[in-house]
């Protein structure tokens, strides 16, 4: 039977967990909510971002953390020009075909991986990440409590910045009014280039936090994929806040799943949320009705 | 006369012509033997994927055997038939695998090795059967793969019931060696095929040596986070972690309990997939004194080092996906040269009575009953000061166990 001490632990888990996912996903429904497009090439370039991480601290012994901003400032410059001279171009403006054009980058980008970086598995080793912080009952990773603190920076700043900045009220210009915007002298496809660069800079961020007690390999930024998708849903297409909440809610369900169920079973939860999410508040807890 | 004389003898154009007409005929056969039709070998592995580190591993092994065995004048009963390498990828999917033998069997392929992970393996060998290609198992652990009755399937190593039966014996002896201080365990497995059945096992056999078996815990491929089992094994305090999964889940899960601080006083996996050279040298101190009974290569046969050497000037590490696949293409090779032909029925017959013993494993020579090799036998392994040993059987050890474990600080 499981005790108090133990679910509270458990709850603490999953907020840590939650922190992640709330990178990932505020990545993911940033694009929606400017480009309306899921973006499949999501795991792919989360990956991408982990293997940079990687190659920065066995290659330049740069630490993960001292490395967020050089891997968050270059995956805003793949994303600005992934969209910039590839998406954009080849979309002509047609939904669909940036769909299609993400999934192909994705399927691209994991064989690229697997032909230079082998399917091996590539940890790094973090001594100062390493340890554990009690926290009540619970006992934390070092690195688990650093990635939490750190993504709610980061999404604060994110928040900030799309706030109060010119290209922040840009941004939600275009993603409530896109001829609108046009209208007003914006660039829109520069906005939309700059979007879709902040969202994958968040991946870049997520890859920092998670490298110290994560693995790499190309397969693994697709663990995630699910997860944020889930996210964004439960919180909301286009929703920052939505992301933000669903974030962490995905990873209570998931942890408290995991300890009432099992770790198999307990995986239910966070498809039981999808579901009755979509059965009952299709545009999610703060979509707005578009 | 002169005339005829003239007439009867050869022109020197005929001279020439029969002159290259005889060399032809004479040179015939020689051109004939260098171009013996190759013998097609499929090389079933996932190499993308959630194991495709391992399939990759696998297919290296496999590719190795076949140029070794081309470079020494192929199957000479066939004379001198090359070896080639029909490559598929299972993607570690049971229905890709399914329909990568039907393309293999498409091919012509005499033979077929793979593939890695049991669930596929018993599914791939099933579709080579209807077609009666011998098959190799190189990685599969499964006991269902050799007791369905399937003629057209071999293993040379052992499946996870005689692993099983002897890391438990391995266990016993190394806990009765340190005082019997193992009173309890959790196992911790992965949720397919492999994992659920060395798990069922351990959880029946481990009352037998003393040590009761607190939970059993699966988990999914993949896991991203195994902090709640980290938490479930500090609140149920076992003296020791049996674990059973691939190398991703295997790695964090290890990490994390390293991370977390977790006591015990050891940390036993029957085929993990993540214990090898590299986890030993890329995390030290997570995988220092971690125990693994896994497959092993005789350690003082000069052939398995001369490939080890090989394989690590190739930058890779000789891992056992490697040597296993390597020693699976053999044991055909070794079958096509007294079959001296690759019909399948004759190859299937050749592996059934066969008694290969040029490998580096220690088998001894091979006898198969019911496609299981009868003298497979894995070894007990630590991680040593960033080293791999070989702590059980005694015969091969190459350190004593430390056990229990230094406690964390």
């Amino acid at each position: 039977m499981l005790n108090f001490d133990i679910v509270l632990a458990g709850t603490v888990n999953g907020l840590a967990a939650g922190a992640i996912y709330v990178l990932v996903a505020v990545g993911l429904t940033l694009i929606y909510g400017v480009l309306h497009i899921i973006n499949f090439a999501h795991g792919s370039l989360l990956m991408l971002a982990m293997y940079a991480v990687f190659f920065l601290f066995t290659r330049a012994r740069i630490d993960p953390y001292l490395a967020l901003p050089l891997v968050v400032a270059g995956s805003f410059a793949l994303g600005y020009v992934l969209y910039r001279f590839l998406i954009g171009r080849f979309a002509h403006g047609k939904d669909e075909n940036i769909l299609l054009i993400t999934l192909g980058l994705s399927i691209i980008l994991d064989n690229l991986a697997l032909f230079f970086f082998t399917g091996d598995t590539q940890t790094i080793d973090v001594p100062h990440a390493s340890g554990i912080v009690e926290i009540g009952p619970a006992f934390l990773p070092k690195a688990k409590v650093i990635a939490f603190f750190a993504a709610l920076g980061l999404c604060a700043a994110l928040g900030a910045y799309i706030g109060r900045s010119d290209m922040g009220k840009a941004i939600r210009a275009v993603a409530r009014e896109r001829q609108g915007a046009r209208l007003v002298g914006i660039d829109v496809e520069h906005v939309f280039a700059v979007s879709y660069g902040i969202g994958i800079a968040c991946l870049g961020a997520a890859a920092c936090l998670l490298m110290p007690s994560f693995y790499v390999s190309p397969s693994s930024g697709h663990a995630f994929v699910l997860i944020a998708f889930t996210t964004v849903v439960l919180g909301g297409m286009g929703s920052f806040l939505g992301a933000l909440l669903g974030g962490f809610v995905i990873g209570i369900t998931e942890s408290l799943g995991g300890l009432f169920l099992g770790e198999q079973l307990g995986q239910i939860g966070i498809s039981l949320i999808f579901i009755l999410i979509l059965l009952l508040r299709p545009t999610g807890l703060f979509g707005g009705g578009r | 006369m002169s005339r005829n004389r003239h007439a009867l003898a050869p022109s020197r154009r005929q001279i020439v012509v029969t002159g290259a007409t005889l060399a032809g005929a004479l040179a015939a056969p020689r051109i004939g033997g260098a171009q013996a039709r190759p013998v097609r070998i499929g090389l079933l592995h996932p190499v993308t994927g959630f194991v495709a580190y391992s399939g990759a591993q696998s297919r290296l092994g496999g590719q190795i055997a076949i140029d070794e065995v081309n470079a020494a004048g192929g199957i000479r009963s066939m004379g001198g038939a090359k070896l080639e390498a029909i490559l598929g990828d299972t993607q570690a999917k049971v229905e890709i695998g399914v329909a990568e033998v039907e393309k293999m069997n498409e091919a012509g392929v005499a033979a077929i090795v793979g593939c890695f992970q049991s669930a596929i393996v018993l599914a791939t060998t099933q579709a080579a059967a209807k077609y009666g290609i011998p098959y190799a198992v190189d990685v599969g652990a499964s006991d269902l793969i050799t007791s369905r009755g399937l003629k057209n399937v071999f293993r040379l190593k052992p499946g996870f019931g005689k692993c099983v039966d002897e890391a438990i014996k391995a266990l016993g002896g190394i806990n009765g060696a340190a005082g019997g201080i193992a009173k309890s365990a959790v196992i911790v497995h992965e949720s397919s095929e492999f994992g659920t059945g060395t798990a069922k096992l351990l959880a029946d056999r481990l009352p037998g040596i003393n040590v009761e078996v607190k939970e059993v815990i699966k988990h999914d491929n993949p896991t991203r986070n195994f902090d709640n089992v980290a938490l479930r094994i500090r609140s149920l305090k076992p003296d020791v972690l049996m674990m059973s999964n691939y190398q991703n889940e295997y790695v964090l899960l290890a990490r994390t309990l390293h991370q977390q601080k977790v006591d015990l006083a050891g940390m036993f996996s029957v085929l993990g997939g993540g214990f090898n050279y590299k986890f030993a040298k890329d995390l030290p101190d997570v995988a220092e004194h971690m125990m693994d009974y896994n497959h092993w290569f005789a350690p003082t046969n000069p052939k398995a080092q001369a490939m080890k050497k090989k394989v690590e000037a190739m930058g890779t590490l000789f891992t056992f996906e490697v040597y296993l696949a390597y020693n699976a293409v053999k044991l055909i090779a070794d079958a096509l040269e007294r079959a001296g032909s690759a019909d399948k029925e004759k190859l299937t017959a050749a592996l059934a009575a066969s008694t290969w013993s040029d490998h580096f494993m220690p088998y001894g020579a091979t006898r198969f009953v019911d496609g299981q090799n009868q003298g497979g036998e894995a070894a007990a392994l630590q991680v040593q000061k960033g080293d791999i040993e070989v702590v059980y059987p005694a015969q091969f050890a190459s350190a004593k166990p430390v056990f229990p474990k230094p406690k964390f600080g």
